[in-house]
């Protein structure tokens, strides 16, 4: 009998518990039971955590319109645009951002965008320039290679807005990319997303074996020394 | 320990697991749109439409960067361009494709404006929006403003 009454209270309080983590759900339902799908989004389109818990690895990739979370399933027409899979047949893939190599996919030759708006035969102005930036902690140097970026962009896109031309100019930090500056301003939002998995893409220049991290400036200038 | 309370830790635990994996699907789940989906919502809402969605994807397959962000002039921020159906319709922006010559005409209002009512005016899966807990206003405003009977409260 006892053994029974201590399982009914653990029940009861693990109830309270998860009503208590679910509450925002519950709270939807209750309240405003007519439009329930507006409230959710208010939680649901940052992605920021909101609880201190581990962030959930997503199961499936590049769903069709009308199971995304951001199409409305009442439209109808929402039913008649393409779904992304059935776009990305043959095209290379990726673990991250949409999932395909875009920049593979065109130098492949498996994707062909127009450069203008009405002539299909205008061919990019591409221009093969590698631009090394030193980095000063242990992390692999930066190659910023133009070719690839000129494929898609021209050159007014980030010169002299984003990116002043000139050496030594420019000041950017992983903080602000993450922040959507410099390279953020496409880099985490349409071209490739800042990951641990896509660092090595730009951080790709390995340090020479006889690498030192510098020294500090108050060690390099020290008058006691 | 007995055979019988055995049986009953395994029962327990049972239990426990259902409730806590029925608690989890009744959480909200996560919006898993392509990409690079951008939701426009700067005055859809407030004009009793749903929100355009701007599939980054689709594009991208038929057209350069260049195309919209040089030619056209389209600025590298969501919501930014202050794009409306009247500039549409006068050729700019969307307008300079969707004018069905290039592409469809702006006729088919629901193939753009197909986002979920209220969806504030976000950059899907960008890195900005992961790291930084939502500044926009709570969603419960838009909805008061197409019901203003409820405001009236």
């Amino acid at each position: 009998m006892k053994q029974k009454t201590k399982i009914l209270s653990l029940t009861v309080a693990m109830l309270a518990m998860i009503a208590s983590a679910t509450g925002h759900a519950q709270e939807v339902v209750s309240t405003e039971s007519a439009k329930p799908e507006v409230i959710q989004l208010a939680a649901v389109v940052s992605g920021a955590n909101v609880f201190n818990r581990n962030l959930k690895k997503q199961k499936a990739f590049n769903p069709p319109p009308s199971e995304d979370g951001i199409h409305d399933t009442e439209n109808e027409a929402t039913y008649s645009l393409q779904a992304p899979l059935e776009a990305y047949q043959g095209l290379p893939t990726t673990t991250f951002g949409n999932r395909v190599d875009w920049v593979k996919a065109i130098d492949q030759g498996a994707l062909k965008p127009r450069w203008d708006r009405v002539d299909p035969n205008e061919e990019p102005f591409v221009m093969d320039l590698d631009i090394v930036r030193p980095v000063n902690a242990s992390m692999p140097d930066v190659v910023f290679p133009h070719r690839q970026h000129t494929e898609w962009l021209f050159c007014s896109n980030c010169h002299p807005a984003i990116f002043i031309p000139q050496k030594g100019a420019n000041q950017i930090s992983m903080s602000a990319i993450l922040l959507g500056q410099k390279c953020g301003v496409c880099h985490g939002k349409v071209s490739f997303p800042i990951e641990t998995k896509t660092c090595k893409k730009c951080h790709s220049k390995p340090k020479p074996a006889d690498w030192k991290p510098p020294l500090s400036e108050a060690s390099v200038k020290n008058p006691w020394k | 320990m007995s055979l019988k309370t055995k049986h009953r830790l395994v029962w327990k635990s049972l239990f426990m697991g259902m409730l806590v994996y029925m608690g989890t699907l009744g959480m909200p789940q996560p919006a898993q749109a392509e990409y690079a989906d951008v939701v426009i919502n700067n005055y859809a809402d407030a004009a009793g439409m749903r929100p355009a969605v701007f599939p980054h994807w689709f594009h991208r397959i038929r057209f350069r960067c260049k195309v919209c962000h040089a030619d056209l002039g389209f600025k590298f921020k969501a919501g930014g361009n202050k794009i409306t159906m009247a500039k549409i319709i006068e050729g700019k922006f969307c307008g300079a494709c969707h004018n069905g010559e290039v592409a469809w005409s702006v006729e088919n209002c629901a193939m753009c404006h197909s986002g979920i009512p209220g969806t504030p005016t976000h950059f899907h899966g960008s890195t900005v929006q992961r790291l930084i807990a939502p500044a926009y206003k709570p969603l419960s405003k838009p909805a008061a403003q197409k019901k203003p009977v409820s405001q009236k409260k």
